[in-house]
């Protein structure tokens, strides 16, 4: 029998590049819940309009042999036309974009302002007596700023869910 | 004609209404026959079919049996089956027969109607969110919103249910699409934008695969149903090969017929309810190929105790196959007749000699199974068996020579037939194995019927089963389709029955058959013949009886009720732990609580 001791669990981010047509999302995401996959993070838009064609990215986790199965689950679908496993085809970006709305007052604004310069956040809204944030990074990182703006006032997160690319010359194309 | 004038020429020409461009559509598809049923919805349809002479269509009683009968007209034709169906209730009638083609990989085309566009989402009258609930039943489908759209959909459909692992494919089609007009266009001929399914096999693969079976000392072949989609000549291959290699050969449930049952390299059907010798090969085989068939758990038992000393090749044209429950060490993607062109042609070129010493052996420990004479029972008295009776329409059939379906419903008579009627030739054998549908077999057989009028096309039943599409028999009445319904009457839901007597002590919770209708007389209501057997001394000339009346018949046969199937591998428990005949069975043992768990 082939090498079980690859039974350990891992995170896969899968880049699926499918026809942009009516359906397509719930024939991903059903999938999915019907054959009890677990959905981390999904994110999709439109990348080529004239060819009408979406990416999605899926970050979702398990065996290698699950995680074979989710990628040829897709691939059978028949308005996919690409499915890569980002984890597998070498170095990969991926990024996330967060905006993060802290309430505070006083000492605490100098410390949320301080925190949001030291990891690159932004300030795109400014009241009296809130900010909005906006972040981009990987999940870790989003997180780490995310615990550290708790007790100064957070009020508020929204984060796209992850997005991913490969590093160098290879490209996924349809 | 310049370019541009014969452009505007067929432009003119072909615009037609969407109705009008459905049925051009399967025409050219090579469609002669559809099952449906009318409602609201699907009214401009039926006006086109009744404008014209291509098209037959076959009016069932309800549409689960338009689908099923579509599956027994694919399955026995190996054609795409053709099914059209009103909105709402029409289409949800439809389910369970497009889950059964989805799961027994059945290439099925499905129309159903749908409101008009502008009241989708409304909750109109008869709206169905059809796409919707039909996405996890189907392959793919549809809901074709622009009449321009239309034509390269139907195309596409077809493709999609054919290419690849078949299956069924819907088109949801609201009523304004089929009334609005728009152009024909005929079939592409361009490669698919997405779906293009490999269909020849990696020759890397192939290789990697002869050396495993040339150096193989106990090896078996395990062939599905994919062999039946690859058509004839991927059975006349398997045949070919295995004759060529001295291997053992079994089937499952859905590739019977794929290798000849009379032959003595056959080994039975395996898996739950399959042979000793089947079951023990493959557990104790050192090589395995897997063609066409997909481990499904009826066939695996207990995954960590499936055949644990073998190297596996697994063929299969669904890349989603390999590795889903059993991890292999070959995969091969591609159509399994191309497969198994290239496995011969590799095993004729491969230089390495077989183990034949080796072989010899593992042939001679098989025939020691086989001397187990697993599937043995005993007639005696008045008291017809249930193998018994099958076991003589096999014989009777043989005799007549005469081109012989058989359709099945689900449960105990499911079984005795998978294992007591030989199989020699693929698409002879239909039944609903992935998701054991019962009320399956009347309408399959009206479909093979349909499509073999001159064949004799028996429907195995049960009295439980039989009832839930016994409606059909008003098809049949009207086609004047004379299929034989040949009922193993236990009055009981027989398979449901004997999982209570071997797991839940027996306690017969709402198994019983109460308050059955007389066969005879509900036959003989429907224009059919009923013939009714008791005693095991007129069960031939019942069975006779039956085959030599040129109409539909129901023959009741009064079974033992309380006949177990055997062998049987208990849900949970490994290939080695099978029961066998009641005889040697000693109580239930390899049932665990785990297993009880499991269906
Ligand atoms: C639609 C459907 N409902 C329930 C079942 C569960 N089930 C499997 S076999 C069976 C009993 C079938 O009884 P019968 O048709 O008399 O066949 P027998 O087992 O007695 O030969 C039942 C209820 C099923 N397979 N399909
Ligand atoms: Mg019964």
């Amino acid at each position: 029998m082939p090498d079980q001791a690859d039974n350990k669990f891992r995170t896969a981010t899968i880049a699926v590049l499918v026809d942009n047509e009516p359906g397509i999302l719930a024939r991903v995401v059903g999938l999915f819940s019907g054959r009890g996959y677990n959905i981390e993070s999904l994110t999709v838009a439109a990348v080529d309009e004239e060819r009408a064609i979406s990416r999605i990215t899926i970050v979702t986790g398990g065996t290698d042999m699950v995680i074979e199965q989710i990628k040829a689950q897709l691939d059978r679908l028949v308005p996919v036309r690409k499915v890569c496993d980002l984890s597998l085809e070498g170095p990969h970006l991926a990024r996330e974009l967060m905006l993060i709305k802290v309430v505070c007052t006083g000492e605490q604004r100098m410390e949320a302002l301080r925190l949001a310069d030291a990891f690159r956040a932004r300030v795109v809204d400014a009241t009296t007596a809130s900010f909005v944030f906006e972040m981009t990074g990987n999940g870790d990182k989003l997180e780490a700023f995310t615990a550290l703006m708790r007790p100064l006032g957070l009020a508020e997160v929204v984060r796209t869910g992850v997005i991913g690319i490969t590093r160098g010359t290879y490209s996924l194309k349809a | 004609m310049s370019a541009a004038t014969l452009n505007a020429a067929t432009s003119t020409a072909d615009i037609m209404t969407g109705a009008e461009i459905v049925l051009r559509a399967l025409k050219e598809q090579g469609v002669d026959t559809i099952f449906g049923y009318p409602g609201g919805a699907v009214l401009p349809l039926y006006d086109a079919l009744f404008q014209q002479n291509a098209i037959r269509h076959i009016l069932v009683r309800h549409e689960q049996a338009a689908v099923h009968a579509a599956e027994g007209y694919a399955r026995s034709t190996g054609k795409v089956g053709c099914i059209l169906v009103t909105s709402g209730p029409g289409a949800t009638n439809a389910v369970t027969g497009l889950l059964d083609a989805l799961m027994d990989s059945i290439p099925l085309v499905c129309i159903t109607g749908q409101v008009p566009t502008h009241l989708i989402g409304n909750d109109a009258f008869q709206e169905a969110d059809t796409t919707g609930i039909t996405r996890p039943a189907t392959k793919h489908n549809y809901l074709v919103k622009d009449v321009k759209k239309l034509a390269s959909v139907v195309h596409e459909a077809f493709y999609v249910a054919r290419n690849g692992r078949p299956g069924p494919v819907l088109i949801d089609l609201p009523k304004d699409v089929m009334l609005g007009s728009g152009p024909y266009s005929e079939a592409p001929t361009a490669p698919h934008r997405s779906y293009r399914p490999q269909r020849e096999p990696n020759a890397e693969s192939i290789q990697q695969a002869i050396r495993l079976l040339k150096g193989a000392k106990r090896p078996i072949v395990y062939a599905g149903g994919g062999i039946v989609n690859a058509g004839p000549e991927a059975s006349r291959l398997l045949t070919e090969f295995v004759r060529l290699t001295g291997f053992p050969c079994t089937n499952t449930l859905m590739g019977l017929g794929t290798y000849p049952a009379s032959d003595k390299q056959f080994l039975g059907m395996l898996g739950m309810h399959g042979t000793y010798e089947a079951n023990l090969a493959m557990h104790g085989c050192d090589v395995m190929l897997n063609i066409g068939a997909r481990f499904d758990d009826r066939v695996t038992g207990r995954l960590n105790a499936f055949s644990p000393g073998s190297k596996k090749i697994h063929c299969d044209i669904d890349q989603s196959s390999i590795n889903k429950n059993v991890p292999v060490d070959v995969a091969i993607i591609g159509d399994a007749g191309l497969t198994l062109k290239a496995l011969l042609e590799a095993w004729q070129a491969d230089s390495q000699p077989q183990h034949t010493g080796a072989l010899a052996e593992w042939w001679s420990k098989i025939t020691e199974w086989r001397a187990n004479d697993c599937l043995r029972y005993r007639q005696e008295g008045s008291i017809i068996k249930p193998q018994h009776a099958i076991r003589r329409l096999y014989e009777i059939t043989q005799e007549l020579g005469r081109e012989t379906f058989i359709t099945t419903e689900v449960g105990q008579h499911q079984m005795w037939a998978a294992q007591y009627f030989g199989f020699d030739k693929p698409n002879h054998w239909m039944t609903s194995g992935g998701l054991g549908t019962m009320g399956y077999g009347l309408p399959a057989a009206m479909g093979v019927q349909i499509a073999h009028p001159d064949a004799l096309v028996i429907d195995i039943a049960g009295e439980a089963s039989t009832l839930m599409n016994i409606q059909e028999m008003s098809t049949l009445a009207q086609y004047r389709l004379p299929v034989k319904v040949f009922i193993l009457n236990n009055e009981y839901m027989g398979m449901v029955r004997q999982w209570q007597e071997l797991l839940h002590g027996g306690r017969y919770s709402e198994s019983y058959s109460s308050a059955l209708p007389d066969f005879v007389k509900l036959a003989e209501s429907f224009h059919a013949k009923g013939i009714r057997v008791t005693r095991a001394e007129d069960l031939d000339a019942g069975i006779r009886e039956m085959l030599a009346y040129p109409g539909t018949v129901i023959a009741d046969i009064a079974v033992a009720k309380d006949e177990n199937c055997f062998p049987m591998i208990p849900s949970g428990a490994a290939h080695n732990e099978m029961i066998l005949g009641e005889d040697q069975e000693g109580g239930v043992k390899g049932v665990t609580d785990e297993g009880k768990v499991l269906v």
